[in-house]
């Protein structure tokens, strides 16, 4: 079944299928990690005794994540540029990069978790430990699902270079559209768990 | 259209304002309920198929239509001005001086109503959730100076006629809703937020307390007794209870 | 191959799958509600013939406890909304419908479509698979409020919302799709304002089933926290259970659930109900041929209804202590709210003047949609006003509410549907028209016995969800009395549904008697022919166009050659 607009614009709407549902993903998703820091507002107004933030959490492993999380959305953006300037090669560099990016901010935040148990800090221990866990594990889990996706472009995916570039082409945007978001995401969480 | 509602009888002050709203309220809906059916019915016997085959491309002409839902708007705006929100400003913002009322604690708990008077100094003693027990739902500190001549009952409240009444009301552990149908009081009881509640019963009698929110597998079983009284005869229970406190 | 259907990418077959699937759960959420009938008419009897079957641990000797009773009554709300009518009227009548009537080949993302379905499938696994785990299912209200929640005993409410965020995932794909299918695949000429009402319904309701759910899917993660890993966002500090003070680090707030909870829950009551409006709007232009009354306006209101749903939601939460400045807020979006709802009601009962009205079983359904609906939501206007709302707070009277709304309301209307697309989706077959009438009549009566007592009942102030019905209360006892009949028109509504059960079979495997428009319809799918030479020249219901020599134009008929004056 062939459905129209996968790949060329419809030209009243402006938009192809896969662009206005990404889009429509992550306003829902707007509204979940909204909903999330809603209650972070709520449950931190309520609350008698709310640690100092900075002093719980480390910082500069935070830093460095974020330092690695805005260079995979750059090597993200240069992936797409190459796929759609039909370099496979430099391509899969970039897409690679984006990737080794991304394991490399699990493994921090996985040494930032295994920091936090030793010191017997759960989420458990008071409701901004709750909040710090909970809401840095929803947003692993978008880092995680955005590196399957790449992974599956990067390598099985990319045989569509050859057979429907633009359609590849496509893909990769949409796949960065999603893993900008990701990124934003951290740039919210960032401060509020760490500095505020 | 009172009785026709089979309101349970009112016995609080601001119970004739709820009612008067509630009565409102059905009567506009009864009117528009009314209204429609009679159209409805109407268009549905003169337009059936067999008395009428062709049917008409533009239908009903006229905006008689956006008049009539005008109407609903200005008659809900009018219960929302002039009767709900100064009803409910009355319930929430105008409480009453503790000095002038009387004062209680109810304490909700999985299945029972928990009630703590101040007694005679009008101070609520310290309670604590250490001190919590069989013998001592409320977790009173009887050390406390304030707490010596504090009165607490089970599932029994007592109050005055004719005095206003403050009810400072938590939960120990789940939700629960604090209804006293014939005051026209519901408040939910919420753990770890302050819920006070005022009213003044008009008449005495003795009625039930019902829990109105789903608290668990005895929920349904989670009633207690409300009685308001003459002032003499309030004062001669608290006495009595008084006496009990005073010879352990 | 059978099988081969589940893994089908078609529209037309997803839709047949949420379909069947939606009416097998509609059919467990009434059989428990069957049991609760019982027992709310005779507590604390044995329930005859099945109470054996129940289980030792739910039902010692056939007599319900309350802590199953409280399963019942929490898991009967969760299917009937999340695994019954919501799939019944968004997964399959949208799914189906949708993209026929806009005229596209298929829904956008035809594979994430499937995905949709079997997420919704998943998550219904899990809500019935916790029946069996041990400690039985949920038992903490549809609403699962916390503490409750939270600290319920045994796995059940953990099963829950496990099994609540794969029906949200399932919506959330199932919304997108719809909104990019409606926006990118409507046919050549299928303007915006030709769309029939129906895909403007499931098009509003696709982007509540977007925006709000995620708010669950939050409070859902954070519950999920607290009862897993031990966390206390709605857990406030001094809680005692038992009288032992409960060991949490303590400082949540039992409230932020219920706000996340009604952020969702109230769209979603508009989730429920504009699907129904939307077939009710298709079944009544079709029946009475002409054209639906105040189209724009109605459109226009579908917008507005959508947008102020999510402005309403604490008019769930009159009585958790409010201010009167917030109150007022909510009282007045809640009064707002109403008036969009009474245009869309009454331009359909509108509609009907004028017409040439065909009396069919599916135009049955949907009249009786029109006075059930208006009960239903006239009854909201004292719930949604806070000082009425005192005394009806958590009473039958919402129960009552909200059944109107839903079940001779939605329910109603997605029977309308049934009857009414059958042909169309069996390739010409019939649903037995007196099998139809009797389900219908049988099912009007009873629906109307068993929810209209609710209100007196709430009026006497009988509070919802007791495992007896209210027997201890004194002030119940004057209208206890009224759960016999009550219970009775329940079983009797049970009984009736047989007739729709076995009407939907033999159909199924009866003759094709009909041709592809035995309804003489205007939208697109009852029109034949291949999708990719289709075009739309006219509005959705073109019917008794006057000078026409058939009293309706499909709105993909050309204009016809017209005699005289040439240009």
């Amino acid at each position: 079944m062939h459905i129209p607009y996968t790949t060329d614009v419809r030209p009243d709407t402006g938009l192809t299928n896969p662009k206005l549902g990404i889009w429509l993903f992550l306003a829902s998703e707007v509204m979940l990690f909204g909903s999330l820091f809603s209650a972070y507002a709520l449950l931190r107004s309520g609350s008698t005794s709310w640690p100092d933030q900075s002093a719980v959490l480390s910082v500069p492993f935070a830093t460095l994540n974020t330092v690695i999380l805005i260079s995979s959305s750059i090597t993200m953006v240069l992936a797409w540029v190459a796929a759609k300037a039909g370099e496979l090669r430099r391509f899969r560099l970039f897409m690679g990069l984006t990737l080794v990016l991304g394991a490399a901010f699990m493994v921090v935040k996985a040494i930032e978790y295994n920091d936090k148990f030793s010191h017997g800090l759960l989420p458990s221990t008071d409701n901004f430990l709750g909040l710090y866990f909970t809401m840095t594990g929803v947003h692993a889990i978008h880092v995680l699902v955005g590196m399957v996706v790449n992974a599956y472009l990067l390598w099985p995916g990319s045989a569509m270079f050859r057979s429907d570039s633009v359609r590849f082409t496509n893909r990769v945007e949409i796949a960065g559209i999603y893993w900008h978001f990701v990124d934003v995401v951290w740039i919210f969480l960032f401060p509020v768990l760490y500095l505020l | 259209m009172m009785e026709w509602l089979g309101l349970p009888p009112a016995a609080s002050a601001h119970a004739a304002g709820v009612d008067q709203t509630m009565v409102l309220v059905h009567a506009l809906m009864a009117v528009l309920f009314v209204g429609w059916t009679i159209f409805f019915t109407y268009v549905l016997i003169r337009f059936r198929r067999t008395a009428h085959r062709d049917a008409s491309y533009h239908g009903l002409r006229g905006r008689w239509s956006t008049v009539i839902e005008g109407a609903v708007l200005v008659a809900e705006v009018a219960l929302l001005v002039f009767f709900s929100v100064p009803l409910w400003s009355a319930r929430v913002d105008a409480f009453p001086p503790e000095a002038q009322s009387t004062v209680v604690r109810v304490v909700a708990e999985q299945f029972a109503w928990n009630v703590h008077y101040p007694g005679a100094d009008g101070r609520f003693g310290r309670t604590s959730l250490e001190l919590l027990g069989p013998s001592n739902p409320l977790g009173l500190d009887r050390t406390d100076p304030a707490g010596r001549d504090d009165i607490t009952t089970i599932n029994q409240l007592n109050l005055p006629v004719n005095r206003p009444v403050i009810v400072h009301l938590s939960s120990k552990d789940m939700v629960h809703s604090f209804a006293l149908p014939q005051m026209r009081v519901k408040q939910d009881a919420i753990p770890g937020i302050a819920q006070p509640v005022w009213f003044t019963p008009t008449a005495t009698g003795r009625w039930e307390i019902a829990c109105s929110q789903l608290c668990g597998l005895g929920h349904y079983r989670m009633r207690g007794f409300y009685t308001i009284q003459s002032p003499t005869e309030y004062e001669a229970w608290l006495a009595s209870e008084a006496a009990l406190i005073a010879t352990p | 191959m059978f099988l081969k259907h589940f893994y089908s990418t078609d529209h037309k077959i997803i839709g047949l799958l949420y379909g069947f699937t939606s009416l097998f759960f509609l059919l467990v959420g009434f059989s428990l509600v069957v049991l609760i009938r019982w027992q709310l008419a005779y507590p604390g009897e044995p329930v005859p013939y099945v109470g054996g079957l129940l289980g030792a641990a739910n039902a010692p000797g056939g007599v319900i406890l309350p802590e199953f009773y409280n399963q019942l009554g929490a898991m009967h709300g969760t299917i009937m909304v999340f695994l019954g009518v919501v799939p019944l009227a968004v997964g399959a009548f949208g799914n189906y419908l949708i993209p026929l009537q806009i005229g596209a080949p298929d829904m956008a993302f035809p594979r994430l479509n499937l995905a949709s379905y079997w997420f919704y499938f998943v998550g219904g696994a899990i809500m019935l698979g916790s029946f069996l785990v041990p400690g039985g299912a949920a038992n903490n209200g549809w609403t699962s409020y916390p503490p409750l929640s939270d600290l319920a005993p045994g796995n059940g409410q953990t099963w829950w919302l496990a099994g609540m965020l794969c029906l949200i995932f399932s919506s959330l794909l199932g919304a997108l799709n719809f909104i990019t299918t409606i926006v990118q695949l409507r046919a050549p000429g299928m303007t915006w304002f030709r769309l029939p009402f129906f895909v403007w319904a499931q098009f509003v309701t696709a982007f509540l089933l977007l925006l709000a759910f995620p708010a669950l899917q939050a409070a859902a993660l954070l519950q999920g926290m607290d009862r897993l890993a031990g966390t206390s966002f709605f857990l406030p500090s001094g809680l005692a259970v038992s009288g032992q003070p409960l060991d949490v680090a303590g400082g949540g707030n039992a409230l932020l659930w219920q706000h996340l909870f009604w952020f969702l829950g109230h769209p979603e009551v508009y989730v429920l109900i504009l699907p129904g409006m939307g077939i009710v709007a298709e079944v009544i232009t079709n029946n009475t041929r002409k054209p639906l009354w105040g189209y724009r306006l109605m459109v226009y209101s579908l917008f507005v209804l959508g947008f102020l749903s999510f402005v309403v939601w604490a008019h769930h939460m009159f009585l958790t202590g409010m201010g009167t400045v917030i109150s007022a807020f909510f009282q007045a979006t809640t009064m707002i709210i109403s008036i969009p709802s009474v245009v869309i009601l009454s331009s359909l009962i509108l509609s009907l003047y004028g017409g040439s009205i065909r009396f069919t079983t599916p135009m049955l359904f949907a009249l009786a949609f029109l006075p059930m609906f208006g009960i239903g939501g006239l009854t909201g206007l004292p719930l949604g006003l806070a000082t009425t709302d005192i005394p009806l707070h958590d009473t039958n009277y919402v129960v009552g509410h909200f059944h109107y709304l839903v079940a001779p309301g939605t329910i109603f209307a997605l029977f309308a549907g049934i009857y009414h697309w059958f042909p169309r989706m069996t390739g010409g077959r019939m649903m037995n028209d007196t099998l139809g009438r009797i389900h219908f009549v049988g099912s009007l009566i009873c629906m109307n016995v068993i929810f209209l007592p609710m209100f007196v009942q709430g009026l006497a102030g009988v509070n919802r969800r007791l495992w007896d019905g209210g027997a201890v209360y004194a002030h119940a006892q004057e209208v206890l009395s009224l759960n016999i009949p009550m219970s009775m028109a329940a079983f009797g509504l049970a009984f009736f549904q047989l007739f729709f059960i076995v009407n939907l079979f033999l159909s199924l495997r009866g003759p094709r008697t009909v041709t592809d428009n035995p309804w003489g319809a205007t939208t697109l799918e009852w029109q034949t022919g291949p999708v990719a030479a289709l075009r739309v020249y006219r509005d959705p219901y073109e019917y008794s166009v006057p000078g026409e020599p058939t009293d309706f134009l499909p709105q993909n008929v050309g204009p016809a050659p017209r005699s005289g004056p040439a240009e």
